[in-house]
């Protein structure tokens, strides 16, 4: 993986070691569920569904697509992580919208830390995982249909 | 106007004014290098001189027993490798709670030929007498147990252990660099680490105390400062500031008021934070140490929203370490890594008030409660503890 080229060396100059899409997204993430309801709602009318990662590790992500005419229509998700690991999944959900299966499929972490505008280096392996829950939800998908 | 509430005593304490005030003519005005023989050389070395006596005395032992070194890192190291190394070969017992300053310095001695035992703790983080007292080899030279733990702030019974090294004639540290605050004087110890940026006092200042009638081999050789044991031109500010801080440390009344507010802390966030649980003791913890875990959530995350909001913690999640590894105390504690993860430590001091914690379990509240709505996973009980 080519980290270095998207590395962020040391601290913004606000201290903060994240990029401002970074915090963008981890304090105002998009794509979520706002309500329990929604959240079943959404699950009930999916067209398919992935998940990665393990408690134990400290990172899990799931996302939920809907898919129409080939098309990712709607992608929703939930994360259990650090600040880059809820980042680059909500900047993923909104990268997937709109794009067809295909090219939703061949969308990778360096993609998702090129977008945040760069993670620290030791971050990324652990907490861009996103791709892969993507990447599953669609294979989840592919077999129903 | 946005809140600045610092919770991290743990990590560092701001400087006292007081202790300011006194540093301040040791930079400048009085700059004489200690070991100069004229006037101004003397008039240093008297004041460096009178704040060893001055920490002798609140520590109740002799002012030849005390080294000023860079700090709590050094010290340990001094106690330790400067045991191993005068000793040349043995067996040290040590715990798995200590600090990295104990901890890498001990494998460093097992590098060197060392044996070292690691004791393990109960699920409250307290190391037990017994287990000590079985460790004991003939060849157990040195037994290094922290006071207080810097994380989940447990308080180990230092009195107990200290009597039965003494009894088996074994040296015996221990680094109280959280404890100055509740530190028992009378107690058997042969060497005891403090530091100043934990009193508030001057960071890169911290004291070994060394029982006279042990010997040491130094770490840093030169000039023949600090008895031989520690060489090097004296941080004389900042041996001035260690003396002011641990005088206030030694005379002020926080103790019971700290002690209030952690119990009111705990007790109000547990009741109104579902699925929270508090880390090590209750009550023999150290009075400012509140560390709590908050299931199915990450603690960098938790961490990162207080801190937008104006309140500064710390977190024992892996996901905040340099090492990407959760905290090894709260592993030796028994806690599972998934739950570990969502560790949060709130460490009090002098300027904390009861709104301010009010403040913070008010924001609490709202950070768990959106990261859990974001958060796929319920963990069960099993998940918790090893």
């Amino acid at each position: 993986m080519s980290e270095e080229k998207y590395e962020v060396k040391g601290y913004s100059e606000k201290g903060w070691l994240y990029t401002d899409k970074v915090k963008e997204h981890f304090f105002n993430p998009k794509n979520i569920f706002k309500t329990d309801q929604e959240l079943e709602e959404f699950k009930k009318h999916a067209d398919g569904y992935g998940t990665v990662g393990s408690p134990a590790c400290g990172d899990v992500m799931e996302m939920f697509i809907k898919v129409k005419d080939n098309i990712i229509t709607a992608c929703k998700w939930r994360t259990f992580g650090c600040a880059s690991a809820i980042a680059s999944t909500s900047i993923l959900s909104e990268m997937a919208i709109g794009k067809t299966i295909e090219e939703a499929k061949k969308i990778t972490p360096q993609d998702i830390v090129k977008e945040l505008g760069g993670l620290p280096p030791r971050k990324i392996h652990c907490s861009v995982l996103g791709d892969q829950a993507l990447r599953k939800a669609i294979e989840d998908y592919e077999s129903k249909n | 106007m946005k809140k600045n509430i610092y919770l991290d005593h743990a990590a560092t304490t701001p400087l006292d004014q007081t202790v300011l005030k006194s540093m301040q003519p040791y930079f400048s005005e009085k700059f004489a290098n200690p070991g100069s023989l004229h006037y101004p050389g003397m008039e240093v070395k008297e004041a460096i001189e009178q704040a060893r006596e001055e920490v002798a005395k609140i520590l109740n032992v002799k002012a030849e027993e005390i080294i000023f070194t860079s700090g709590g890192t050094e010290s340990a190291n001094l106690a330790l490798k400067g045991v191993a190394l005068q000793k040349k070969k043995g067996h040290i017992i040590t715990s798995e709670i200590e600090h990295p300053a104990v901890l890498d310095t001990c494998a460093y001695l097992e590098s060197l030929g060392f044996k070292v035992t690691y004791l393990r703790v109960g699920k409250e983080g307290i190391i037990s007498v017994e287990d000590v007292k079985k460790a004991i080899t003939k060849e157990t030279i040195l037994i290094s147990i922290m006071y207080a733990n810097n994380e989940i702030g447990t308080i180990q019974p230092i009195k107990d252990i200290g009597t039965l090294a003494k009894k088996n004639n074994i040296l015996f540290h221990t680094d109280a660099c959280q404890a100055a605050g509740v530190l028992d004087k009378n107690i058997n110890v042969d060497l005891i680490t403090l530091n100043g940026g934990k009193i508030y006092g001057p960071k890169g200042i911290g004291i070994l105390y060394k029982n006279k009638n042990i010997q040491l081999t130094p770490l840093i050789h030169g000039g023949g400062q600090e008895l031989n044991l520690r060489s090097g031109t004296e941080n004389v500010p900042g041996i001035i500031g260690f003396a002011k801080a641990l005088e206030l440390v030694s005379k002020d009344k926080e103790n019971e008021r700290l002690i209030k507010l952690r119990d009111y802390f705990i007790e109000k966030v547990l009741k109104e934070i579902p699925r929270s649980f508090l880390n090590g003791h209750k009550s023999n913890r150290l009075p400012n140490n509140i560390n709590i875990s908050f299931l199915d959530i990450e603690g960098e995350s938790i961490l990162l929203h207080l801190n937008e909001k104006g309140i500064y913690v710390s977190t024992g999640s892996a996901c905040s370490s340099h090492k990407l590894e959760i905290s090894h105390v709260l592993d030796a504690i028994g806690l599972k890594h998934d739950a570990a993860h969502g560790s949060i430590r709130f460490t009090l001091g002098k300027s904390t008030t009861k709104p301010d914690l009010d403040y913070v379990i008010k924001e609490l509240k709202e950070v768990v409660g959106s990261l859990r709505k974001l958060s796929p996973i319920h963990l069960k009980n099993e998940d918790i503890r090893k």
